[in-house]
């Protein structure tokens, strides 16, 4: 069984207190097809959504990443996405889109200090460092992004559809390694995924799309 | 000066040359034999005018004249530069960028060259000012185009690879650096070739015209060097601006890439 303890350097992770501030916060977020929107996430919570193909799902984790202009205010644990530059916000939120994209050949160049624990936690040998991005198969490619995206410790996680390309066995580990990670840095998550038993699996809170907004759903 | 000049009986030999090669084209079906006859005269009739201009110019040294006919040469240059990109951006910064890049590295390069190296009196002499003025626009304007060109469709391209570095925190300094730097580069080949080939390949037209206007060559030579020199630095610093300005302007406040602000 995997375990978590020594993957993550617990250094960063913020102490929770009871202010209701505390975790990411939507106030009337307006984008293409949705909004506006009021929600609250916790810190250390997963919430799920799920919505029709088109419905503004991925729209929506692009505009909390601030890659696109929308209106209303993000923030997290009190500070809003304006008080800082968008690449600190987006290092904070980090974003895991559904095809992920490289901007140079070799894996390795993409990142700054790749730990074998972690890419051992995916299911990924560290010689995958060495090969050309081209060479990796879609389900390698979603599981490194995963692991290009945790080195900067975002306190939130953006997560669109992050297991659709993988076998059942590497659907398991990523569900760990989130789960853990989530716990230790208090992480808040949203997981947008078409299969109603992960969704079961991995949030708390569960949500879909109708209309312009969100609504509470039982899966 | 002792040169030979050009009786209206010379041009017309010249121009049977055009007519010959037209219908030699309209045998061929090339189906460009009347442009070419449009074009032979749109030539002659641009350059008489200009001449007629240069007269009345060179005639009347005014300062203000010389300002007015550099504002028009700078705004059709910035007009060519837009007309070229492919993807240009949406309003007033579609002109603007180009022509303010060139603006500020042809002038700049051409008043230092007036006041510091070739000295004439006034300096703003047309003679000298308003040749040297259309060489550096003529030249500065591939830059900048081929460079701006390379930004705008590189940055449609790779759009999704740019989000990617966005996405995992880098500055949006960072996600463009490598575009940049490549449309940089290839707005500054062009003069690079330019000077590798001058006197070897080619014998460039401005010293080609000193020559056979009866200038000593090693006259006609230092004046090539001396324009090959502020070709180039003009041309880079232009190419630099405009593509630094118009990287600057692909992201907004919150260093997102906005492909919406081009067309």
């Amino acid at each position: 069984m995997y375990s978590p303890v020594y993957l993550f350097n617990n250094d960063s992770a913020v102490v929770v207190n009871s202010e209701n501030s505390q975790g990411l916060s939507l106030c009337e977020l307006t984008t293409l097809h949705l909004g506006p929107i009021d929600w609250q996430i916790n810190r250390g919570e997963c919430v799920s959504l799920s919505g029709a193909s088109g419905s503004g799902k991925s729209l929506l984790l692009r505009a909390l990443a601030d890659l696109d202009p929308h209106g209303g205010e993000v923030s997290l644990d009190g500070q809003s996405a304006l008080s800082m530059p968008g690449h600190l916000w987006r290092r904070r939120v980090g974003l895991l889109p559904a095809e992920p994209f490289w901007w140079v050949q070799r894996v390795g160049e993409h990142f700054d200090q790749p730990e074998a624990a972690l890419l051992d936690a995916l299911g990924l040998d560290v010689k995958v460092l060495e090969w050309e991005v081209a060479r990796c198969s879609t389900g390698e490619r979603q599981r490194l992004a995963l692991a290009r995206l945790l080195q900067n410790s975002p306190e939130v996680l953006l997560l669109d559809e992050p297991t659709a390309a993988l076998d059942p066995q590497s659907v398991e580990r990523v569900e760990a390694l989130l789960e853990a990670y989530r716990r230790e840095h208090e992480a808040v998550v949203i997981w947008v995924s078409h299969d109603a038993a992960q969704r079961q699996r991995v949030a708390q809170r569960h949500y879909s799309i109708k209309g312009r907004g969100l609504s509470e759903v039982t899966a | 000066m002792n040169f030979i000049v050009l009786s209206p009986l010379d041009l017309g030999i010249a121009s049977l040359l055009v007519v010959l090669l037209s219908l030699l084209s309209f045998r061929l079906a090339l189906g460009i034999s009347r442009k070419l006859l449009f074009a032979a005269l749109r030539t002659t009739a641009q350059l008489l005018l200009i001449g007629v201009v240069l007269k009345l110019l060179f005639a009347n040294v005014h300062l203000g004249w010389i300002a007015l006919m550099s504002l028009i040469m700078l705004l059709a240059a910035g007009r060519i530069v837009m007309e070229r990109q492919e993807h240009r951006f949406i309003g007033w910064w579609g002109y603007g960028v180009g022509t303010l890049s060139m603006f500020l590295s042809s002038f700049a390069v051409t008043l230092i060259t007036l006041l510091l190296i070739i000295r004439p009196e006034p300096w703003y002499q047309p003679q000298y000012a308003i040749p040297l003025l259309g060489m550096m626009l003529g030249n500065t304007m591939n830059g900048v185009a081929l460079g701006l060109e390379r930004l705008t469709s590189s940055v449609h391209q790779q759009r999704r690879v740019i989000e990617a570095r966005l996405i995992q925190g880098q500055s949006w300094c960072d996600a463009i650096a490598i575009i940049r730097r490549e449309s940089m580069r290839v707005g500054m080949v062009p003069m690079l070739n330019a000077m590798a080939a001058a006197g070897v390949v080619s014998l460039p037209g401005m010293m080609t015209g000193q020559i056979l206007a009866g200038a000593e060559p090693m006259e006609a030579v230092k004046y090539q060097i001396l324009i090959m020199f502020l070709i180039a630095s003009g041309t880079g610093f232009g190419t630099m601006g405009a593509v630094h300005f118009a990287a600057r302007r692909l992201f907004d406040e919150r260093e997102r890439l906005r492909l919406d602000r081009i067309g």
